[in-house]
């Protein structure tokens, strides 16, 4: 070890550790086609309270990403490689029984689709109480309703809907009990993966607020994923932007709208509706790179426009270019 | 539950077993023929009786069943009878009534088959489930192939089967019947112990055969559930794998199988007929075979209604059960 590194090694220490680290991710979907990378090789850290967003296109690894750290990926999907460290003791090393406990104590999800993640046929007090009772923390029968109250009145429920069903309630309402669910434990991070896709404008900003207020009053990390940067800019305060797999920019949220610094990013802003200048609506040519068989080099470059040879042969890493502003590109 | 509901559900019963005893008063009659007259017949030419006494006789026993007054007279009397169970007299077993021969063979049936469908509805839709869940041992996967080919082979092939491996080839269980004909039936140890050993046989092709349809429509439903968002968000709760496995999954998996079971369960009266007639079991189904090679219109009446009431039964009380299973359903008018 050099003295650089041992240096680097204390400061870090001394500054305590993250809360969640991830480093070098790597998540295979095997196919009878080979094995298609959805995400490749990607790190990043989290703060205790921080906001981060992750953005990118359909099956840029998103949500990938997002069940990898609950390790909740299925066949034929596997984990490769990499780790995900939460507090310091990595999660891909637990034992499925260990695992079990992490997840919403310590991990919790605010899944996508929440309009469906409720079960039809149990009311919500159950589905609230399973979750305590699994990790150990059964309440007495006399305090569930206070209990219960809290928690739905915490995400602006009224407590009577602790006795209701879920066709019962709306979009809206599904989507808080979920909320209240995933942070029933007060788990350290909170993974919201699309939370509002199914809500109209309305309710998605009531959801929002809510998941915001809840986080500072938990003082929990929250990972929203998603595609929406008008919500993104709205809510998280880093931004990382996804594209096929990999981790292609990695920045405070205002820098990605006032200096995207890869190309990708910056078509991605320019792709977006503005109240005050005119003009026609563009998007991005082309398609994202098979994941079956990637090409070499930056795996954007087919649809770059600033491309040139170096990007077909090597592929850039994420380096921090501005201070706090990481991308992966070889124009800088 | 809302009384309107259970009124008009209960008048909807009624209205099927009304409509089953109409059917089952006239269709016969539309036949040609005098059901005593050609018991009479059959039994002179046996006998060797003139006709002159034949046809009086048919006038007495005419009058003494009622077949001389008019068809509404008749359906009125038939209808006023129905709804107190009174079948009347059996043709081929008079002066015996039909009621107390059905309720003499009921028990054996209901204690049969209702047992060994019950048996075979709970280890099927287990097996079946554990079979689509990711989670659980192997083993129960590699079931499934030996399930359906049970199903696919007819109940009475798998008892006849059963019959000729454990009565004939290696006796451990009895042939037929339902109890040794040295036993005296009562209440006691050994009547019970023996009742049971006779059931074994019949019981076990009942299950066998019934379990891979159970199996099968469970695995179905199961492989479903088991991909919905909420299986998933369990899944992400932290939840034990027991509890996502009942809680979430089977629970969820088994509402499509709960209506076809209340039907198996009212059918489970006539579609014993087969299984009975093998093992000389005396059920329902024997009586029924009995009854029909005798032409004995009155029980074979009975018995039909006996059927007729219990599918009514089964149908009925699934229906009023059923928005407590599934919460989405609710008791309000379509």
């Amino acid at each position: 070890m050099t003295a650089d590194t041992a240096r680097h090694a204390t400061a870090q220490a001394q500054a305590g550790q993250p809360l969640l680290q991830v480093r070098d991710l790597r998540v295979y979907y095997h196919t009878p086609r080979g094995a298609a990378k959805a995400v490749d090789g990607v790190s990043f850290s989290l703060e205790p309270g921080e906001r981060l967003g992750l953005v990118g296109e359909s099956g840029s690894g998103k949500s990938t990403i997002a069940l990898s750290l609950m390790r909740l990926i299925k066949p034929p999907g596997v984990i490769e490689g990499g780790e995900v460290l939460l507090g310091g003791e990595d999660l891909l090393a637990k034992s499925e029984e260990e695992m079990r406990q992490v997840r919403l104590a310590g991990v919790a999800m605010v899944a996508q689709g929440a309009m469906n993640s409720l079960n039809p046929v149990k009311r919500v007090r159950e589905q609230i109480l399973d979750g305590l009772a699994d990790h150990g923390q059964p309440i007495a029968k006399r305090a569930v309703a206070d209990t219960l109250g809290a928690l739905l009145r915490s995400v602006g429920l009224k407590p009577e809907v602790a006795g209701m069903f879920p066709h019962e309630l709306s979009g809206g309402m599904k989507q808080r009990v979920v909320t209240a669910i995933a942070i029933s434990l007060r788990p350290k991070v909170i993974i919201a993966d699309e939370p509002t896709s199914a809500l109209d404008v309305v309710v998605q900003r009531q959801i929002m607020d809510t998941l915001l207020r809840v986080q500072q009053d938990l003082g929990a990390a929250v990972i929203l994923i998603g595609h929406d940067m008008g919500l993104m800019a709205q809510f998280v305060t880093r931004l990382g932007v996804m594209y096929a797999g990999k981790l292609v920019e990695l920045c405070p949220v205002q820098a990605i709208f006032d200096e995207p610094l890869m190309p990708y990013s910056q078509l991605l802003i320019a792709s977006l509706p503005s109240l005050t200048k005119k003009g026609e609506l563009r998007g991005i040519p082309g398609l994202p790179p098979s994941l079956l068989d990637r090409p070499t080099g930056c795996p954007f470059r087919a649809r770059c426009p600033h491309a040139f040879d170096r990007c077909a042969v090597e592929e850039p890493a994420l380096r921090e270019l501005r201070p706090g502003h990481w991308a992966a590109c070889h124009l800088y | 539950m809302p009384i309107g509901y259970l009124v008009r559900r209960v008048m909807q019963f009624f209205i099927v077993l009304w409509g089953a005893a109409t059917l089952n008063f006239f269709l016969p009659r539309l036949a040609p023929g005098n059901p005593v007259r050609d018991r009479l017949l059959s039994q002179a030419s046996q006998g060797g009786l003139l006709q002159s006494g034949v046809e009086e006789m048919v006038r007495a026993y005419n009058a003494e069943f009622g077949l001389d007054k008019p068809l509404w007279v008749q359906y009125g009397r038939y209808l006023y009878h129905v709804f107190q169970l009174d079948f009347g007299f059996s043709i081929a077993n008079y002066p015996a009534k039909v009621l107390p021969m059905i309720t003499a063979a009921l028990p054996w049936t209901i204690g049969l088959l209702v047992v060994s469908s019950c048996w075979a509805f709970v280890i099927g839709t287990l097996l079946g489930a554990l079979a689509a869940w990711p989670r659980a041992p192997r083993f129960f996967r590699y079931l499934i192939g030996p399930a359906m080919a049970l199903s696919a082979i007819p109940y009475y092939m798998l008892s006849i089967v059963l019959v000729y491996l454990f009565a004939v080839t290696w006796p451990i269980f009895p042939l037929s019947r339902g109890y040794s004909i040295s036993r005296l039936p009562g209440f006691n140890l050994p009547f019970i112990l023996d009742v049971l050993r006779h059931a074994i046989l019949p019981g076990f092709s009942i299950v066998l055969a019934a379990l891979g349809f159970w199996a099968l429509g469970m695995r179905g439903m199961m492989v479903t559930t088991r991909g919905e968002d909420y299986v998933t968000f369990a899944e992400a709760k932290g939840l034990r794998d027991r509890r996502i496995f009942f809680s979430y999954g089977l629970r969820n998996a088994i509402l499509p199988q709960m209506t076809a079971f209340a039907i198996s369960l009212g059918t489970v009266v006539s579609g014993s007929v087969i299984v009975e007639a093998i093992f000389a079991y005396p059920g329902i189904g024997t009586l029924l075979l009995r009854a029909i090679s005798a032409s004995d219109y009155f029980l074979i009446y009975g018995i039909v209604f006996m059927i007729v009431l219990s599918i009514a039964l089964a149908t009925l009380a699934i229906d009023l059960l059923y928005p407590f299973l599934d919460p989405r359903i609710s008791y309000r008018k379509a």
